[in-house]
């Protein structure tokens, strides 16, 4: 049988204000345990929450950044469980009420068409500490630094049909948040997590099949596999004659391995209702129409503007606006080599390259955008050739110089453009493979092409890549064709 | 509408709250009959009237985003029971 997948996805946030969301505790990564939880993130007696102005203003942002409607009063409630991570006995979050009304994210296929994935709602909570389950003589560690942090969870529709639509959607939202510049974006510390629904029926079957939820995966290759890996257990168990049980997972991103959580069937009885300690949230107008004029350009605006203005391909242009730090590293490149083609090869190639070697962001590249646009510049001009062009770059990477120029200078990589020095290079070239000219001459005339390439290649080597290889390549051919 | 002792059993549950099997039924009882009384209210016409998430006419203070907290640890985790390594120990929990 033909069986279709759907997807959806819940996606945690962390917004990247400075204190949390009801108190003024820092959200700073990587403190000492407990030393950035006050009395509020401890759920004390007598507390009172006050909410983070920044923490609105961000969950706003993301909702003009994917155009949905934003609901002017929006309610905090109270989601009622126990757990020793979370001291109050409560979840402060949105239900009923939520900031982020209904908006879209559209993604691009990997056949080139676009999709639009429908997002439910987004709502404002706060996270949860953390357990620390190694031994502490048979008991279980808090860190409470991450109580009350503020986050967004998005929620999508189930309109996503593949682990590829996942990861490109996941992808996407990445790009949109750190653009809106609302979160760090940095995965590896949990800024960014997705709970994913899964289900499978019958190609064509309009019903929805029993889904389970995968929680808390977060990295695009943990959920990439763990929704693999749920499929096809999925599908098997049905055509084995089984059913799906509707129950939360757990992934192990390191061994692979899936399981059942505990049944959370009584455990998801939250009893919500209204927080008494926080008044409804109203947002005016003037609020609005302030972020509304301080939004930046969206990755969608940004990549339709990379193809207009500067002719570039989908496919580059959907990589160079997919990230801000890329793109503005592209866009600074571009400004100094005036060639917007040649700097995005040289930023997706050379570039993209060597950052994945060392394993650095482009924002930390050794190479700044002016040196690679100085670098182009050269080439452009007939300075250097595209071959010494790698070798000046090498050098820049590893802070051999300051710029293109300084070594150029330095290395006397300079492209020899002087007719007279060619010509008597290549005179000794034809004389030191005097076979190999008789046999390009004995050979008809659509085998010369290639043949040619043989005395190129000599040429090259003999001025140690410094000829110009167009004129190599034409005077090469009047002697040679004589 | 009436409620059922397995149903307040159910609920202290949820709540963590401890009921001896002897107050089972008086809870039960008062519990229904706060219950009743919410049947009586829900008789009333609220067609037009906007569900109200707190009875104060006012609207959330927003607080600017500045650290005023800082670390009171040894504080804080005085009362605690058991702390190590600056983490606060609880009974083991695993999923």
């Amino acid at each position: 049988m033909q069986w279709e997948t759907v997807i959806g996805l819940e996606i945690h946030v962390q917004l990247a204000t400075k204190t949390k969301i009801f108190s003024g505790a820092s959200t700073a990564f990587g403190a000492e345990p407990n030393t950035q939880a006050c009395a509020v993130d401890l759920g004390l007696p007598g507390i009172l929450p006050v909410v983070n102005e920044e923490a609105i203003n961000m969950a706003i942002k993301f909702g003009l950044g994917i155009d949905a409607e934003i609901n002017k009063v929006n309610v905090f409630e109270r989601k009622n469980y126990f757990y020793p991570d979370l001291p109050k006995g409560y979840q402060t979050t949105q239900l009923e009420k939520p900031i982020v009304g209904a908006g879209h994210v559209d993604i691009t296929l990997a056949d080139g068409s676009t999709k639009s994935i429908r997002i439910h709602h987004a709502h404002l909570e706060e996270d949860a500490g953390k357990s620390l389950h190694e031994d502490f003589h048979g008991m279980s560690g808090i860190d409470l630094n991450r109580a009350g942090t503020p986050l967004i969870e998005i929620v999508t529709e189930p309109d996503i049909r593949s682990s590829e639509e996942a990861v490109a959607f996941a992808k996407k939202l990445h790009s949109i948040v750190t653009t809106l510049g609302i979160c760090d974006g940095e995965m590896s510390q949990g800024s960014m997590r997705f709970d994913v629904n899964v289900s499978v029926r019958p190609k064509g079957q309009e019903e929805l099949g029993t889904r389970t939820e995968t929680k808390n995966l977060n990295s695009f290759k943990f959920m990439e596999a763990a929704i693999h890996k749920e499929v096809e257990r999925q599908i098997d168990v049905l055509e084995d004659g089984g059913k799906i049980t509707q129950e939360t997972r757990l992934y192990n991103g390191d061994t692979g391995e899936a399981r059942s959580m505990r049944s959370k069937e009584e455990a998801n009885d939250y009893r919500y209702f209204p927080c008494p300690d926080l008044l409804p949230v109203v947002i005016d107008d003037s609020r609005l129409e302030k972020l509304k004029a301080d939004m930046p350009e969206m990755p969608d605006a940004k990549k339709a503007r990379f193809i207009a203005n500067f002719g570039l391909n989908d496919y580059d242009a959907e990589i160079l606006s997919g990230d801000q730090a890329t793109a503005h590293y592209f866009e600074a490149s571009v400004a100094v080599s005036q060639d917007a083609k040649l700097s995005a090869n040289w930023v997706m190639g050379e570039l993209s390259r060597s950052l994945n070697q060392s394993s650095i962001g482009i924002s930390a590249s050794p190479v700044t955008a002016e040196m690679l646009g100085g670098l182009i510049q050269r080439i452009k001009d007939n300075t250097i050739s595209g071959k010494i062009a790698k070798e000046v770059f090498e050098a820049l990477w590893n802070g051999e110089g300051t710029s293109a120029d300084d070594v150029i200078e330095k290395k006397g990589l300079k492209q020899v453009t002087d007719t007279g020095a060619i010509e008597t290079m290549i005179d000794e070239v034809l004389a030191a493979n005097a076979q190999q000219v008789d046999n390009y001459r004995a050979a008809p005339e659509d085998k010369r092409g290639k043949m040619i390439g043989f005395f190129v290649g000599k040429c090259m080597q003999a001025s140690k890549g410094k000829a110009n290889p167009g004129m190599v390549n034409q005077i090469l051919k009047q002697k040679l064709d004589g | 509408m009436a409620i059922d002792a397995s149903e307040v059993q159910k609920v202290a549950h949820l709540a963590r709250l401890s009921i001896s099997d002897d107050a089972v039924d008086a809870t039960t009882t008062t519990i229904s009959s706060i219950l009743e009384l919410v049947d009586q209210m829900q008789a009333v016409d609220t067609q037009n009237v906007e569900p109200l998430a707190n009875p104060l006419d006012a609207t959330q203070r927003l607080r600017a985003d500045v650290v005023s907290e800082d670390n009171q640890r040894e504080k804080l985790q005085s009362c605690a029971p058991a702390v190590e390594d600056g983490l606060f120990l609880v009974p083991r929990v695993i999923e």
